[in-house]
């Protein structure tokens, strides 16, 4: 069975979704990979933030 | 006095011919097999190993498989799941994600099932887009 960390979840997801996005929503190539590299960000970035959101509101 | 029919949006030899929902089906059975078809290789590539990828980490995280819509969140993960297409029936048939959901790790596996059948879903149509001419 494959277990990951919650943390590695989030980055296999983000690398997967971002890539289908970044090749269906944008034309040229190299938009394509701007694009897609912009929603793995913000995928990652989202969730860092939230986590600390969640963190300091469990305080 | 007549008027010119109205032109098809779609334009170019490609558009013109064949079945022109060829690339949306057999993108919704296999993953990158509608731009394949439009001899967009490397796009089609890397649309299958990302849903592909997607749906084996989910069955391997011990992700179930939705099999009856017996309430309306079944049924939305049910039509998610349906979107994988052929790599959904397949494991259906073998008895794969049959398991109840019992740890955080499995939770997450029928998430990246149904999250793999929503971009197959994107990708075909978008491979309908390209056949189609709405985009390049």
């Amino acid at each position: 069975m494959f277990q990951p960390t919650h943390f590695t979840a989030v980055l296999l997801f983000a690398l997967c979704a971002s890539t289908v996005f970044g090749i269906t929503m944008r034309d040229t190539p190299r938009r394509m990979v701007r694009y897609g590299a912009y929603c793995f960000v913000l995928f990652i970035g989202s969730t860092i933030v939230l986590s600390w959101v969640m963190f300091l509101i469990a305080r | 006095m007549s008027t010119a029919p109205n032109k098809p949006a779609a334009t170019g030899k490609q558009a013109q011919q064949g079945f022109v929902y060829l690339p949306l089906i057999a993108g919704w059975l296999v993953p990158g097999a509608g731009h394949f078809l439009l001899g967009k290789w490397v796009r089609g590539t890397l649309l299958a190993a990302a849903i592909i990828a997607m749906f084996i980490m989910g069955l391997a995280m011990q992700g179930k498989l939705y099999t009856s819509a017996q309430d309306i969140l079944s049924l939305l993960g049910m039509a998610g799941d349906l979107g994988n297409g052929l790599l959904y029936i397949v494991s259906r048939s073998m008895g794969w994600g049959a398991q109840p959901t019992q740890t955080t790790v499995a939770d997450y596996g029928k998430v990246f099932i149904v999250v793999a059948g929503l971009l197959n879903i994107i990708a075909a149509v978008d491979a309908h887009n390209l056949r189609t001419g709405r985009k390049s």
